[in-house]
């Protein structure tokens, strides 16, 4: 008679089994915390984006500090949006000693899918003081519609 | 550096200000990434406050203590509801200790795209001071 329970897998809990039990209690240790949006995972691409949506528009967001619109090549498909571009910080002199150096200069490419179709033809971007904006309006199938309810 | 030489860049969340003084306002408030350097003529400081409009600027010295501060006004409408965050918005602050070296009167500032440049030349000549000693 087995008195305690195997630390090991058995027969009866395979090691999936095991691992999925874990993963429903950390789902359930975190999935409670009151404010998920912070807590989505950050794909860990630059530019950190943020997409939100209304009614007839979803939005892009990016924060770009010194770039010109000019220096982004974004490009859209149906479902999908591609930015890229360089960030480029001026050398300075040779006899410029550095206190500090927080900013980074680079290239980044980014892809994002959307959760719906959107209206390729009308979409804008600007960037001003810094962030990227970029207005998508809604494929009209994707648009959520009013269905009225008929007396009968 | 060509442009294929470039190297990548990589996302870095924004830095949350700790501070010890205590903020009178809700919302968050993010440390700017900044460069300072110095020549012979002067010190040139460059932060990245993305979202800060020169009217939501504000720039305090003090005591050698030059302070940066910029708001930031949500940019969401109203009616917008969140498919992904990734970053917060917020006010911007950093202090900074000034050395007697800079000539404080002339501190020249703009802001471009979301980034602050200071030009902050240094004094004409580092006044000499002789302390003479007295004898008794």
């Amino acid at each position: 008679m087995a008195i305690m329970r195997p630390f090991w897998p058995t027969r009866h809990s395979s090691v999936f089994g095991e691992l999925d039990r874990m993963r429903r209690d950390m789902d359930r240790l975190f999935g409670d915390l009151p404010d998920r949006s912070f807590r989505q995972p950050m794909a860990g691409v630059f530019p950190l984006t943020n997409v939100t949506e209304d009614t007839n528009n979803y939005y892009i967001r990016a924060e770009l500090p010194g770039m010109k619109g000019d220096e982004l090549d974004i490009s859209v498909t149906g479902e999908g949006l591609s930015i890229s571009g360089e960030r480029k910080i001026p050398e300075q002199k040779k006899e410029a000693s550095y206190h500090r150096r927080e900013r980074e200069a680079g290239r980044f490419s980014r892809m994002l899918s959307l959760p719906g179709q959107v209206d390729t033809g009308k979409v804008e971007a600007s960037c001003a003081n810094g962030i990227l904006t970029i207005v998508l309006p809604k494929a009209e199938a994707a648009k959520p519609r009013q269905i009225s309810v008929k007396a009968v | 550096m060509t442009a294929s030489e470039a190297k990548a860049l990589e996302a870095k969340e924004k830095q949350e200000m700790s501070t010890d003084v205590e903020q009178t306002r809700l919302g968050t408030t993010f440390t700017p990434t900044v460069d300072i350097f110095e020549t012979d003529t002067g010190i040139t400081l460059l932060a990245d406050m993305p979202g800060v409009k020169a009217k939501d600027l504000d720039l305090d010295l003090q005591k050698n203590v030059l302070t940066i501060k910029g708001d930031v006004a949500s940019p969401e409408g109203p009616n917008e509801t969140d498919v992904l965050r990734e970053y917060s918005t917020g006010a911007y602050v950093r202090q900074f200790s000034l050395s007697d070296a800079i000539d404080q009167s002339k501190i020249d500032a703009e802001l471009k795209d979301g980034v602050l440049k200071l030009v902050m030349p240094k004094a004409e000549k580092a006044v000499p001071r002789k302390i003479a000693v007295k004898t008794g």
